[in-house]
């Protein structure tokens, strides 16, 4: 197994688009630094970047590389390899690749500039959400044979839980407001693995934004041992799932 | 010339002639403060040498000055007012009071002053009192250096810690206010100053301030307070360089104004508190040059307000910088810095060219709806904000800045 990772891994340095992404993370990190001093503030035009760009470089990617490596796949599976080691290894050589870039791009001019504080839970849900969003482009690739129908279901999902998915939590939070929504919308937030992610960020950095009266619930709920727990806890089973499903298509499926 | 002098040295050797001191004492004649008050003459003074004194409620209804040398403790056993006084010209200095009873009906203080003028209360300490300074009904009096700290668990359980009533020409200056219920409180208070003073960590108000009419509150800081400061039916305060810092939680704001007329409210700090400024039913006042940083929001300007002009401040790392919760304009907003301004200043006067709309639509949405915090910062809020921005539907669209600021202002 570990010698399959080696090879796609190889196999994705060399299409350089991992670099590109790299650069991409650290340009924009260094240019915040730029922009401003306040490393609170680049921290949060970071965490744009983390939610928005990573899920969706995560998707295209990790779909495109899956397609162009199917030939890959079918060879190594002409021999006498368990489907099991093959599908993992891309897993991890794509997610650990993409993790890569993430913390090298990110952390890179942090360490240079010294800020070592803030930058913890920035570095956590960003590799977070790139595993999550490894597993449901995973999940799209071995939905379909066909190449555009996969890389249109993987971006259906980063653009249902960055967007579609808020719209309607903002509906019920709107048509039900007369209700004490407090748990439910809690409920609700765990579905989304975005959401989950923007939380864990934001109780670190703009607090102030969360407080009044729902806002300490959340705080005492989120800021607690027990919710960041649980929040982690949400966010590995998201991880999971997606995965384990896609494994389970994978193994069954008719190549 | 002369005559002058020798009025002077005659004052003088009559005063110095006609004072006694007496010293109380564990190891002196006089070992009770309550015989040293009974014995002593107008004008007198009675020494407190260090020990502690546990006498229960001293009434005090002569003009004496009464000292403590090495802090002396006057315990109230946690049962009795300590000192009642009901005389002109008294001077308190150098005490420490600890442990005044605690009462629902009667509030027992450690030092109440009834009815009497000219009395200065010096560099006191008090712990665990429930009042600790009380003024009724009193005029000139000064309250100066004193240390006031309490550890309530809840607001029934404790005093304010510098109360006053229905006083004028009040001087309350450089106090520390600890753990009381409200730091300072005034009611009926006209014509006083309050600087210098530190108010943390109390219960409900920093500083509580009603029907107090012409009173000025300069270079104070209120810290981590229950509900920040309050100040509420007054016309013609003036606040000026106070520091609010971290009064948050579900309703604390770092300044309260609920009906506020004609007032002063500049050069003042705001930071990190869940609301800078909540204003209510307030007019015609001033707000300038204050600075409102990463506060959750740094202005909430009810609909109530009018005829007040903001301007020249400067809001930075807000969560929201203003809110409001209707459509109608009468408050001036202008010139102020906003760090979310993005226009441009092609004619290089340092003001922005473009209009700016301080109110964010998601701010709105969140004033109706508390709940929806929870997507704050998510990339659906973020183009609503934009569209909103580009064509104003939910937000006042009058409600604006005309000429922003293009650079912070230095007030320092």
């Amino acid at each position: 197994m570990t010698r399959i990772i080696k090879y796609v891994f190889y196999d994705i340095l060399r299409t350089r688009f991992i670099l590109f992404y790299t650069a991409f993370l650290m340009v924009c990190t260094f240019a915040f630094f730029q922009i401003d001093g306040d490393f609170g503030k680049v921290v949060l035009s970071l965490m744009n970047i983390v939610l928005m760009a990573v899920p969706l470089v995560s998707v295209v990617f990790t779909t495109i590389h899956f397609f162009n490596s199917y030939e890959f796949i079918e060879l190594m599976l002409a021999q006498p390899v368990n489907r099991r080691a093959v599908f993992l290894s891309e897993y991890l050589a794509v997610a650990s690749s993409l993790c890569l870039a993430f913390v090298v791009g990110v952390g890179f001019p942090f360490v240079l500039y010294g800020a070592w504080q803030p930058i913890s839970s920035l570095m956590i849900t960003g590799i977070f959400l790139t595993l999550v969003f490894v597993s449901l482009a995973f999940f799209a690739s071995v939905l379909t044979r066909d190449k555009a129908k996969a890389i249109g279901i993987a971006l259906l999902f980063w653009f249902y839980f960055s967007l579609i998915y808020d719209g309607l939590l903002l509906w019920v939070i709107y048509s039900f407001s007369d209700y004490p929504l407090e748990k439910l919308t809690l409920t609700l937030i765990a579905f989304n693995p975005i959401d989950l992610a923007r939380i864990i960020m934001l109780l670190q950095l703009d607090i102030s934004a969360l407080m009044g009266y729902t806002g300490a619930f959340y705080k005492n709920f989120f800021g607690s041992n027990l919710g960041i727990l649980f929040s982690l806890s949400l966010l590995i089973i998201w991880v999971l799932w997606p995965i384990l499903f896609a494994l389970r298509i994978f193994n069954r499926k008719d190549l | 010339m002369l005559r002058l002098v020798v009025i002077t040295v005659m004052l003088i050797s009559c005063s110095i002639s006609n004072a006694t001191t007496f010293i109380v004492g564990a190891s002196q004649k006089v070992k009770h403060i309550k015989d040293a008050i009974i014995q002593a003459q107008p004008g007198d003074t009675v020494l407190i040498q260090s020990g502690v004194y546990r006498e229960g409620n001293l009434i005090l209804q002569k003009s004496l000055v009464i000292k403590g040398e090495g802090y002396p403790i006057l315990d109230g056993e946690n049962q009795y007012e300590i000192f009642t006084i009901h005389a002109n010209d008294v001077v308190i200095e150098g005490l420490k009071f600890r442990n005044t009873g605690i009462a629902s009906i009667n509030d027992l203080a450690a030092i109440k002053l009834l009815e009497s003028s000219r009395v200065r209360i010096l560099k006191n300490k008090f712990e665990n009192t429930f009042f600790g300074i009380y003024l009724a009904n009193a005029s000139h009096v000064w309250i100066d250096g004193n240390e006031l700290q309490a550890e309530a668990e809840a607001e029934h359980q404790i005093g304010n810690g510098i109360h006053l009533w229905k006083c004028t020409n009040i001087t309350i200056n450089n106090n520390t206010v600890k753990g009381h219920r409200d730091g300072i409180y005034f009611e009926f208070v006209t014509n006083s100053l309050i600087t210098n003073n530190h108010s943390e960590g109390n219960m409900r108000y920093g500083l509580h301030f009603m029907f107090s009419h012409n009173d000025e509150y300069r270079n104070n800081t209120f810290v981590n307070n229950g509900a920040g400061v309050a100040v509420m039916y007054t016309k013609e305060v003036t606040m000026v360089n106070n520091t609010f810092v971290h009064n948050w939680g579900p309703s604390a704001y770092g300044l309260l104004l609920k009906d506020i007329r004609d007032s002063e409210i500049n050069n003042n700090y705001f930071l990190e508190n869940s609301v800078g400024i909540f204003m209510e039913g307030s007019s015609r006042n001033n707000i300038q040059r204050n600075k409102f940083y990463q506060n959750g929001y740094a202005l909430k300007l009810q609909a109530s307000c009018d005829d007040n002009i903001i301007r020249k401040n400067n809001f930075q790392q807000n969560t929201f910088d203003l809110v409001t919760n209707g459509s109608l304009v009468l408050n001036k907003i202008d010139a102020n810095y906003w760090d979310r301004y993005e226009g441009y200043d092609l004619d290089k006067d340092k003001t922005g060219d473009v209009p700016y709309r301080p109110i964010s639509m998601y701010g709105t949405i969140v004033e109706r709806m508390p709940q929806a915090i929870l997507l704050w910062r998510s990339f659906l809020v973020l183009l609503l904000d934009k569209a909103e921005k580009a064509i104003p539907v939910l937000t006042p669209e009058n409600l604006m800045d005309t000429t922003p600021a293009m650079y912070p202002y230095d007030f320092n």
